[in-house]
């Protein structure tokens, strides 16, 4: 305690403390940030309630006939199942052709390649391509997968309409493991490295690992965003009315006609508003969610697995 | 351990750090702190003649590593001007100088470590058991296996202790038993009693004395020549800084050492032989002297080491 004679009266302590009143501009910051909040997920809420209430009475009338019939041109046989097959052969090729070239691309860039101009040059296009319309892949995917390439994809199909979509993610796959790549702090790379392992087994034992939560965070969600895309298939050809895959066999779907997700709900959307596709469409877009939903949290679950096992 | 270690080890205990010292001396030793000078256990002088009878003397006196007018440039920046040492086996040799004066560029060069830096050069020669580490045919890696390092900064692996000890013998497929190699290791960087019991823990749950001794227990288990240190005990608390240095004279009967330091204190406890480097008017770093530890502190023959030692400058 100080000495009696230099004690400072308790008034003026306490004023002292006290503060200059309330800080308006930090009030008002913090209330513009709540204010985002509450917009972002009223739209989001608006969006939901109104898709869920009016796919509810397909659901409840038709229950899985819903999922398991063919298009068709009267709305109370419509069902999805031509488009539920479609976006899971996409999400297989997205997986199979996209995720190893894109992962592997940004290990080369990041591990491999010399820090040179090209290497910089390289790496701002592969930037530049994952801001590219959506539509401009359509027609690149027109012009090699189903054109050049159509002996092999079976022209108008859904191997074309896959490959067009990997294309389309493959940069967003690059860049997103590029930075979960970066991210691996330096000195994990020289611990390794200075017991005398390789650039091999430091990239493979290490980095990757290290990485791999990241990788797989950033690439399971371009999966998602490859199944929701619209437009590249229209540009592809994918079916825009109804059509019949009847007793077709696997392989002759893989390589026929094909729909999918979206162009269904983009189909029906543009029947006329009153007409008894309405519902169908909200169905069809609750279909859509839940498949993407269940993947993004198939990727939640996969990182939390990684980040514990390694 | 053996009789001849015990001197040291007892001499470290015999004058510890003042921590408030300690801490200062970090930056900038205090002119009158305390300088503890570690004198071997036999007090002569060690013989200078190769081919001596005895064989531990006769290895004393071996260079494992010369360094031969080594410069090293980043860039068109050269860091290091001409550096010439030698570094005696199974001694421990002290880097030390202000910033700037090469100390970590020149501890690096050693074991190649600089090549992961992009544009970055070497001139002169680094020998390695009379073998230039820079020649043709030499593999960068083979190198760092030989010529182990530990860093400034404790760095395990996010793996268990366990996979951290046994992650280079197994990227070397070395043969034999791992728990064993693992057991021996740990022992050596006077670990194994405090993690025995949980080899299977995550190396980064360890505090940060004990994960230093994790990653020397790590280089020491693919069984390196040399253990290049690059200021080991700079993230420590005093206590743990002690335990580092202590554990250098332990391994200096297995392995030769080099440590780089900011602490005057550390190189003067805790090393045979200092090099002193500073940083000359184009910037890079050169050696002012070096010599055994007990000269270079007591003795200098440079009024710059003198300068410095005692902590005028720096």
């Amino acid at each position: 305690m100080a000495g009696a004679s230099t004690a400072v009266p308790a008034v003026v302590v306490r004023r002292s403390l006290a503060g200059q009143g309330a800080d308006w501009r930090g009030l008002i910051f913090q209330g513009l940030l709540l204010l985002s909040v509450v917009i972002t997920l009223l739209f989001l809420f608006i969006l939901l309630a109104d898709v869920f209430s009016r796919a509810l009475p397909v659901f409840t009338e038709r229950g899985g006939s819903f999922l398991s019939s063919s298009l068709s041109s009267s709305a109370a046989r419509s069902g999805v199942i031509q488009g539920l097959f479609g976006s899971f052969v996409i999400a297989i090729i997205v997986v199979i052709v996209a995720f190893p070239i894109g992962i592997m691309t940004a290990i080369y860039l990041e591990e491999y390649a010399p820090d040179t101009r090209l290497t910089q040059l390289i790496s701002i296009n592969i930037r530049n391509l994952a801001g590219v319309p959506s539509v401009v892949y359509g027609l690149l995917g027109l012009a090699v997968f189903v054109q050049l390439l159509g002996p092999l994809t079976g022209g108008r199909s859904v191997i074309a309409g896959g490959l067009t979509l990997a294309v389309l993610v493959l940069p967003i796959v690059i860049i997103t493991s590029a930075e979960s790549l970066r991210a691996v702090p330096q000195a994990l790379r020289e611990a390794g490295y200075g017991i005398g392992a390789s650039r091999w087994q430091v990239t493979r034992s290490l980095v990757l690992p290290s990485a791999a939560p990241g990788i797989l965070t950033g690439t399971v969600l371009s999966l998602s965003r490859a199944l929701g895309e619209t437009a590249p298939l229209i540009v592809v050809g994918a079916v825009s009315g109804y059509f019949s895959t009847g007793n077709a066999s696997t392989v002759d779907q893989l390589f026929g006609r094909f729909t999918a997700l979206p162009m269904i709900v983009f189909n029906w959307a543009r029947e006329p508003q009153q007409s008894a596709f309405g519902p169908l469409t909200a169905a069809a877009i609750v279909v859509l969610l839940l498949v993407t939903l269940s993947i993004n949290a198939f990727a939640i679950l996969l990182r939390n697995r990684f980040e514990k096992n390694w | 351990m053996t009789t001849p270690l015990e001197e040291n080890m007892i001499h470290s205990t015999v004058a510890p750090p003042d921590p408030a010292v300690e801490g200062a001396a970090v930056a900038a030793p205090g002119r009158d702190a305390p300088i503890a000078v570690k004198i071997h256990s036999d007090g002569a002088p060690k013989p200078e003649v190769k081919g001596t009878p005895t064989p531990q003397t006769d290895v004393a006196t071996v260079p494992v590593v010369r360094l031969r007018g080594m410069s090293f440039y980043y860039g068109s920046f050269r860091a290091v001007r001409e550096v010439t040492f030698d570094v005696p086996k199974n001694e421990i040799t002290a880097l030390i100088g202000p910033s700037g004066s090469g100390k970590s560029t020149i501890l690096r060069a050693i074991n190649r470590m600089n090549d992961l830096i992009p544009s970055t050069r070497v001139e002169g020669e680094v020998l390695y058991n009379g073998e230039d580490l820079y020649g043709d045919r030499v593999d960068p890696v083979e190198v760092r296996r030989r010529i182990g390092m530990v860093f400034q900064k404790p760095n395990p692996f996010p793996k268990s202790i366990f996979d951290n000890v046994a992650f280079g013998p197994r990227v070397h497929g070395l043969k034999g038993n791992l728990n064993d190699l693992v057991e021996q290791s740990l022992r050596r960087a006077a670990l194994w009693d405090e993690v025995k019991d949980k080899l299977k823990q995550s190396g980064t749950a360890l505090s940060g004395g004990q994960q230093q001794r994790l990653c020397i227990a790590r280089a020491i288990a693919v069984e390196p020549d040399v253990i290049l240190m690059d200021e080991p005990a700079s993230a420590l608390d005093p206590r743990a800084t002690l335990q580092i240095e202590e554990l250098m004279h332990e391994l200096e009967e297995r392995y030769t050492i080099i440590v780089v330091t900011h602490n005057m204190q550390q190189a003067a406890r805790a090393s045979d032989n200092t090099v002193f480097l500073n940083m000359g008017e184009d910037r890079a770093g050169y050696v002012v002297e070096m010599g055994p530890t007990t000269q270079i502190f007591t003795n200098p023959k440079n009024q710059l080491t003198e300068d410095y030692v005692s902590g005028r400058f720096g």
